[in-house]
């Protein structure tokens, strides 16, 4: 852990940000009163939840509850999707982001994202990592950034005599941590996980659990996540969504698994549904 | 029949009498007739796919026999015939103008038609709404790519070779045939592009590229196989085009052309118009011709199919 962190907080963003974190629980993202709707289908329905600075904030509810859509709400990914339609308030740091005045490119730029199943470019290893920064016109030391960037996904060791080999031909566990590799290269302040470990095996999984922990030393992290026991391992704090789209839930983890307010809460953590 | 436990007992070292039971037992059942229909289609069918491999076969056959007894009887040199202009004279007669022309088309064909192509076919897939326009495209492309080839050649000859008044030069043939291939570059390059997988593309934009960032340094790289595939095939179809060509007079030349503002004749429309003449010499530098053109055709079809094996598998 050590390595990493040492060549992490080398550069200046992330200098600033150690700075930040000595706020006791900044809100990074906060979502008043959001509504998501597919075509005449609402998806999310009024959720207001304030994600906290540099902590990891899991969210998990029953298959279609809508914890995906929220979570590429945040950086605008469901501007693909062109029946996507939202309303109310998503802000990353006070600002909205879905106002006229927010380029999503420059949004994505600050909030990364890595996805259920490990998608790496079919491009070199060293080019996957160093792909954001190069779309973003860095033209600094870009080998340093790179290492910098797989020893911070604890890839490093593993591929470091093989950069230049094709990303497609790791395992599926390597594949997520280059992904994971490629998503904090450009040093963005958030990262948004999609079920990242639901396509890897146990062990494969478990690494990532182990960096997700590492990373929210530097990043603010946002899981989505099928696995309550992965949950309560990794997050400090948990947000439930139950059906229809609604969060029912929101507080520390702790809490939500030891004591919910919500009995449909205690019944779904407890597999009496969902 | 395997599992029967009849074939089972076979298996087991049984004797002929077991066997004979077997068949007793299903004496009321005779499927003689109907596994005599089942060889007879197997037949059938098996005939119609080797139809048109024989049909090749002959056909190069035929060619090659010719080629042959060019080669032998009328003594055609083939270093003479690969270096040599045409000419009225069969014994001088060669090839290289020919060659020269048909490569230059090909070049110039495929820079007029692979750009063009590329960028409908960018622009269909990755930026196109559905709505009625996108559709009304989409569907005409498909009408375009079942326009016969002479049609081009009469488009060309009526509104550049006639209408401007170039004149039967080789831009103008060039111009014919990349409107002959451009639907089949779109179609293919549109396959190609459609087949990259979007979470790939989501990869980047989540990245925060921007969508011409995304196409340019994710979506073609990973589609290019696929389209050169595509392009060689087109340009295959386009070096073979005669009709084109002749409707826009590209013919009765035998020099070798300088530019793309040179008059010519490609491969095709020499192999045309030395078959059209009645010296059976002539015919016979036809066969030669014609296997030149193949070889080409067949080593262009070689590196297609190459480029597609090399790279399926990596993406």
């Amino acid at each position: 852990m050590s390595t990493s962190e040492e060549s992490l907080i080398t550069t200046e963003v992330s200098s600033e940000r150690t700075g930040r974190s000595d706020r006791p629980d900044a809100t990074v993202l906060a979502a008043r009163d959001l509504d998501v709707y597919y075509g005449d289908d609402r998806a999310l329905a009024s959720v207001d939840v304030e994600i906290p600075e540099h902590k990891v904030t899991a969210i998990i509810g029953p298959s279609g509850c809508g914890k995906s859509t929220f979570l590429r709400c945040i950086n605008r990914m469901n501007d693909q999707i062109a029946v996507c339609r939202v309303d109310g308030d998503l802000s990353f740091h006070g600002k909205n982001v879905y106002d006229d005045d927010v380029d999503p490119v420059a949004l994505r730029r600050r909030v990364g994202m890595v996805f259920q199943k490990p998608n790496p470019f079919p491009k070199s290893i060293y080019d996957n990592v160093a792909y954001g920064l190069k779309i973003q016109g860095f033209d600094g030391d870009m080998d340093a950034r790179v290492e910098e960037a797989l020893r911070g996904a604890a890839l490093w060791g593993e591929v470091k005599d093989q950069l230049d080999s094709s990303g497609l031909d790791l395992s599926g566990g390597q594949q997520q941590r280059l992904c994971i590799a490629r998503a904090i290269a450009p040093d963005p302040e958030v990262i948004l996980m999609d079920e990242p470990t639901s396509a890897l095996d146990p062990v494969a999984a478990s690494k990532i659990e182990d960096l997700i922990d590492e990373l929210a030393e530097q990043y603010t992290v946002v899981i989505v996540t099928h696995n309550m026991q992965q949950a309560a391992r990794i997050s400090d704090k948990t947000a439930v969504f139950l059906t229809g789209g609604k969060l029912v839930e929101f507080d520390d983890t702790a809490k939500v698994f030891e004591n919910p307010d919500e009995p449909r809460v205690e019944e779904y953590i407890t597999g009496k549904f969902g | 029949m395997s599992d029967s436990p009849d074939s089972k007992r076979r298996a087991d070292g049984g004797t002929a009498t077991e066997r004979t039971r077997g068949e007793e037992l299903f004496a009321d059942i005779d499927l003689r007739r109907e596994h005599l229909k089942n060889r007879a289609f197997l037949g059938l069918i098996f005939a119609a796919s080797m139809f048109g491999v024989v049909a090749l076969a002959l056909l190069l056959l035929d060619v090659v026999t010719d080629f042959y007894v060019g080669l032998t009887e009328f003594e055609i040199s083939l270093v003479q015939f690969l270096t040599a202009d045409g000419s009225r004279r069969p014994e001088r007669a060669g090839f290289f103008g020919a060659i020269i022309a048909s490569v230059m088309l090909m070049a110039l064909t495929a820079v007029l038609s692979f750009f063009v192509g590329v960028g409908a076919a960018i622009y269909l897939e990755e930026y196109a709404p559905n709505n009625r326009i996108t559709r009304l495209i989409k569907a005409n492309l498909s009408n375009l790519a079942g326009v016969p080839s002479i049609v081009y050649g009469l488009l060309v000859l009526a509104a550049l070779v006639n209408g401007i008044g170039v004149g039967p030069i080789l831009l103008a043939g060039s111009v014919a045939l990349a409107l002959l291939v451009m639907p089949i570059i779109i179609v293919s390059a549109q396959e190609a592009i459609r087949a990259v997988p979007d979470g790939v593309r989501n990869g980047s934009y989540a990245t925060g590229a921007t969508k011409w960032q995304t196409i340019r340094q994710v979506v073609l790289p990973s589609a290019m196989p696929g389209i050169l595939t595509g392009t060689i095939l087109a340009l295959a179809r386009a070096i073979g085009e005669t009709a084109p060509l002749l409707m826009i007079g590209a013919l009765f030349v035998n020099r070798t052309p300088f530019g793309p503002f040179d008059r010519f004749s490609g491969m095709p429309t020499q192999i045309y118009a030395w078959a059209a003449e009645p010296s059976q010499h002539f015919i016979h530098l036809a066969a030669v011709g014609i296997v030149v053109l193949l070889t080409i055709l067949l080593s262009m079809n070689a590196v297609a199919v190459y480029l597609r094996n090399k790279y399926e598998t990596a993406v």
